[in-house]
């Protein structure tokens, strides 16, 4: 385990999202409550669309390209389209938001 | 005999002493410090002292008898100024005490933002006594009080002083109150009941200063907004009071660290309360208070027992409002929501699920339950067997449902159903009364929905409502499956009901969702910003990503930047600076078939860029990515050609800079053109208007994507102003009544054209329609991208942090 800071609760709207590059990729917080942030992997499966561009509803993501809808508890993709993202552990400490950087080089690679 | 000093009287030491003394009233000589003078009273009902519901002596728990008979020496209102340990003794500001075993009961002190004023005389803070006489002291008629913060004691206080009859304003810093216990749509519910006992409540509120001289007389939010206040109220938090314990060395985290016997790192001295901080976790409530005090009770007899922390749930003590939450609604996988509203009720009920185990509840409204499932939440009960039915509770007999009517069934007599005719649900209840059963007699007897139809779903309600069986609703398509209501029933709700949030919308309209999803919250956030656009706030989070950040995306993620060209005018500069930005971010560029420039390729991180430096040349966003006006097409007209009749050209640029930067529920497209060669394609835009020698043709509901309409003759005028006055018309009244994603000619189909000419011809309805426009544009007519140039805001489109160079490590 190695929780790295990266950055304030508060740097991401309410049922918005912000990205953080990692080697691996790029990866999408999500925050979906005042206290509530989901990490899962930026990209969408279908065509590459960023997610952390997509509407926030409820715990899920629509891609903004073609409208998938995501899981972001479980990573699934929602009704009848197929696909899954990798998600992420998220600890939020003081409303700084920490990442499991292990996890995510090693999911990465 | 060994010596016992316990330093504070307060909620947690009193209960200890209680147990200890039960148990072995001879095991220790007790010396008891309080810095309040007086000993231990009930502060969890200081508030019902503050409403004048309860007299301080009916709240004092331990009074000088008890203290008396049970042999406690007792120093109040003496401060412990330090403890010295190699010494073992504890030094108060009337001497020393030698202890064998020390206590720490210190409690919590308030948190003063240290806002410029905060030491004016007439801020206090909401903790003890002396708080609340104060408060009670400043309760003069037409005194005005501003509490500062809205969690449980704020909430309390506003209360406490309103029902003295002072005027009071919470502000309160997150975007819906008591944000650590409830969600918003709770959080709203309250605010709502809060607002109707006269108290105004301010979120989102970021407080600059407390003004005044010699003492407080107003407060100023950084927004510029200016509160008169004889009394702030600060309840932003507290902080354990361990500064006693870091002083003499002991081990302090957040709070003063203990064992679960509540030793601290000397083991003679022990902690409980508000004042320690046990397994990273810090306490604000009484119940774990009196756990650790039954501990430290049996840990001082020489008995063994250990504290665990448990579940926690919060009540309101307001009369009135009826709230409930408890266990986590925060972080973790696998979880998910039932949600239950009754709007008639005012009545919101959340659980959260995993793993088919409760572990968390939030109601509102109705928390008869609420001891039921937080006996579920802290036993960890297996509620897959239950799933269906959990919601409505451990009374459940079978067979109740949500009534997807309760909305419709909800609307008092007088909420008006019908805005064309001016026709109330009770005009329409009394028509059935009278023998009408279907839509055909009730138009035809009412008038209701026999204008432009939008209301005819409502209408429909009211009659299956009011006739039960009798009647058949015709099956129209919902929005979402976040509701039963169909577009044309939200609407029409959100004005009669004078909803004027999302979360008010959810709640009032009985969704099935927390927060809606990417179909239904475009659409509400449009229909709020319409028709409230001085007291909604446009939400950027409900928009598709293009709208969100002001440019289209591609295929490949990148963005088309589009600045607007009046009318398709240009010139060199502006062309230069196009130019120039091309090379600079790489940008290829297109001529687009709506007579402007197109760059495209642009990466995210760019955007607030590329948009200055076009700004820097005097060019403001296109808007070639909302559902809002596009572009306006004109030909040359009469500046240069030889058949023009009018300045196309001029027209076309005085209605693009009049309708820029505003909200339609669609695209929406102008064209002038200067004559009937119509070279500008006028007739196939949603508004057209084609010069004349006479005046000015105004065409709407014109197509050319997946549909192609010529459009349909609205009218005929002779002056320019005239033509604006009507296009404006136009356009304010598709935004006020079509549904989101209705392009002008598929609204037209739906309401006829006959209607709308009706209303617009009106001269006193033209005119309001205009007023409401420019009212909106007041607000909405800013160029968004000047906005985003701003370091500060270009941050957010920058990823919040870059591992790339971390991760190798
Ligand atoms: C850039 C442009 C094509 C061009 O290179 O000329 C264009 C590009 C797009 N059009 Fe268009 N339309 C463009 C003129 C038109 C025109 C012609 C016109 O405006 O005179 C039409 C037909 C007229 C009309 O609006 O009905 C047109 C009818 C559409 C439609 C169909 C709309 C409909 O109601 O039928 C869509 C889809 C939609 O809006 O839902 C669309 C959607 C799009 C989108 C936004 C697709 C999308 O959602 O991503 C394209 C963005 C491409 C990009 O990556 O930036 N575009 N589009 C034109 C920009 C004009 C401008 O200066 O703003
Ligand atoms: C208005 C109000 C309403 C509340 N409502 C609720 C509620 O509904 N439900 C709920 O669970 N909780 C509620 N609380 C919180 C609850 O009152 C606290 O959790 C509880 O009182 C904490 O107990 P404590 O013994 O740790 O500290 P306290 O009760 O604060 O006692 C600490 C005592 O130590 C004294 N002291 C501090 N430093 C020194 C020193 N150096 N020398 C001598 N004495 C010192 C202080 O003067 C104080 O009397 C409310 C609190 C307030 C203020
Ligand atoms: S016609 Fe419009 S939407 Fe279709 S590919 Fe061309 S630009 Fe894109
Ligand atoms: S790329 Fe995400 S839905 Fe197509």
């Amino acid at each position: 385990m190695s929780w790295i800071d990266v950055g304030h609760i508060d740097d991401i709207p309410l049922r918005g999202a912000r990205t953080v590059k990692t080697r691996g990729g790029c990866v999408a917080l999500f925050r979906t409550g005042e206290a509530e942030v989901f990490a899962t992997s930026g990209t969408c499966p279908h065509k590459g669309g960023p997610l952390a561009e997509g509407i926030v509803h409820g715990r899920k993501v629509t891609c903004p390209l073609h409208n998938w809808v995501f899981s972001l508890e479980t990573g699934e993709a929602q009704g009848a389209d197929e696909g899954r993202i990798a998600t992420y552990p998220v600890r939020i400490e003081d409303g700084r938001l920490m990442l499991d950087t292990a996890r995510l080089v090693r999911s990465a690679a | 005999m060994k010596n016992l000093v316990v330093i504070g009287a307060g909620m947690a030491t009193g209960r200890m002493l209680e147990h200890l003394l039960e148990a072995d009233a001879g095991a220790y000589s007790i010396t008891l410090f309080n810095a309040e003078p007086r000993g231990n009273y009930n502060r969890i009902m200081l508030s019902p002292v503050l409403s004048g519901e309860k007299s301080y002596e009916e709240i004092v728990t331990h009074d000088a008898a008890w203290y008396a008979a049970a042999g406690v020496t007792c120093r109040f209102g003496e401060r412990v100024l330090s403890v010295d340990r190699d010494r073992k003794v504890v030094v108060g500001e009337q001497g020393e005490v030698p202890y064998d075993v020390l206590v720490l009961g210190t409690g919590s002190d308030p948190f003063i933002i240290p806002l410029p004023g905060h030491d004016l005389p007439g801020v206090v803070a909401y903790r003890d006594l002396d708080d609340t006489n104060a408060m009670i002291d400043a309760c003069q008629p037409g005194n005005r009080a501003v509490i500062i913060g809205g969690g449980l004691l704020g909430l309390e206080a506003a209360a406490g002083l309103r029902l003295r009859g002072m005027g009071v304003t919470v502000l309160h810093i997150a975007g819906h109150l008591m944000e650590r216990q409830l969600d918003e749509n709770a959080g709203y519910l309250l605010q709502k009941d809060l607002e109707k006992r006269g108290i105004d409540v301010i979120c989102g509120a970021n407080t600059e200063a407390i003004e005044g001289e010699g003492r407080i007389e107003r407060v100023r939010l950084k927004d510029g907004t200016v509160i008169d206040a004889d009394i702030v109220v600060m309840a932003a938090g507290i902080r354990p009071s361990a500064k006693l314990a870091k002083d003499s060395g002991i081990d302090v985290g957040r709070a003063i660290t203990v064992d679960a016997q509540m030793r601290t790192s000397d083991p003679s001295v022990f902690a409980v309360g508000e004042c320690v901080e046990f397994d990273g976790q810090l306490f604000g409530l009484v119940a774990p208070l009196y756990d650790q005090a039954k501990v430290l009770a049996a840990t001082l007899l020489g008995q063994e027992a250990a504290f665990v922390p448990k579940e926690l749930s919060t009540k309101l003590k307001v009369t009135g409002c009826d709230l409930f939450s408890a266990g986590d609604f925060a972080e973790g996988e696998g979880r998910e929501d039932i949600v239950f509203r009754d709007p008639g009720r005012g009545v919101y009920k959340r659980l959260v699920l995993e793993e088919g185990r409760l572990i968390g509840a939030v109601m509102y409204g109705d928390t008869a339950d609420s001891g039921w499932f937080f006996g579920l939440i802290k036993d960890g009960t297996d509620v897959d067997e239950m799933r269906d039915t959990l919601i409505f509770g451990p009374a459940f007999q079978g067979g109740a449902t949500a009534d997807p009517l309760s909305a419709v069934a909800a609307l008092p007599p007088e909420a008006e159903i019908c805005g064309c005719n001016g026709v109330c649900k009770g005009q329409i209840v009394q028509a059935i009364e009278a023998g009408a059963t279907d839509l055909g007699t009730v138009r035809a007897t009412t008038k209701a929905s026999a204008s432009c139809g939008t209301c005819t779903g409502l209408v429909e309600q009211v009659l299956s409502v009011a006739l039960g069986d009798g009647f058949s609703l015709p099956t129209a398509q919902p929005i979402c499956g976040c509701t039963d209501l169909t577009h044309e029933d939200v609407r029409r709700l959100i004005k009669t009901k004078e909803l004027k949030s999302q979360p008010a919308v959810w709640q009032e309209l009985g969704w099935t969702t927390p927060n809606g999803c990417h179909v239904c919250r475009p659409a509400v956030n449009f229909y709020l910003l319409a028709d409230w656009p001085l007291d909604y706030t446009d939400d950027p989070q409900s928009r598709f990503v293009n709208e969100r950040n002001h440019a289209n995306i591609q295929k490949d993620g990148t963005y088309s930047v589009m600045p607007r060209m009046w009318g398709g005018m240009t010139d060199a500069k502006e062309l230069r600076a196009i130019a120039d930005a091309a090379d600079r971010y790489g940008a290829a560029v297109k001529v687009t078939g709506g007579q402007r420039i197109d760059l495209l390729g642009v990466k995210k991180e760019d955007l607030p860029l590329i948009w200055a430096d076009l700004n820097a040349a005097g060019m403001v966003s296109g808007h070639a990515y909302t559902k809002g006006l596009r572009t306006v097409k004109t030909c040359v007209g009469s500046d240069w050609c030889r058949f023009g009749t009018q300045d196309s050209t001029g027209l076309g640029i005085k209605l693009e800079k009049r309708l820029w930067g505003s909200w339609t529920p669609h695209k929406v497209k102008l064209g002038v053109s200067g004559c009937p060669r119509n070279c500008a394609e006028a007739t196939c835009k949603d508004v057209g208007i084609v010069c004349v020698d006479s005046g000015y043709q105004i065409g709407v509901g014109g197509a050319a994507g997946m549909d192609v309409k010529e459009v349909e003759r609205l009218v005929d005028v002779r002056t320019e102003e005239e033509a604006i006055d009507w296009t404006v018309a136009f356009v304010q009244l598709y935004r006020e009544n079509a549904r989101y994603l209705d392009r002008p000619y598929k609204w037209l189909a739906k309401v006829g054209l006959d209607w709308v000419k009706e209303t617009i011809s009106d001269p006193a309805e033209r005119q309001a329609l205009v007023a409401r426009f420019d009212i909106s544009q007041s607000v909405y007519q800013t160029d968004p991208w000047a906005e985003r140039a701003t370091p500060e805001a270009a941050r957010s489109f920058l990823p919040i942090a870059d591992l790339t160079l971390e991760a190798a490590e």
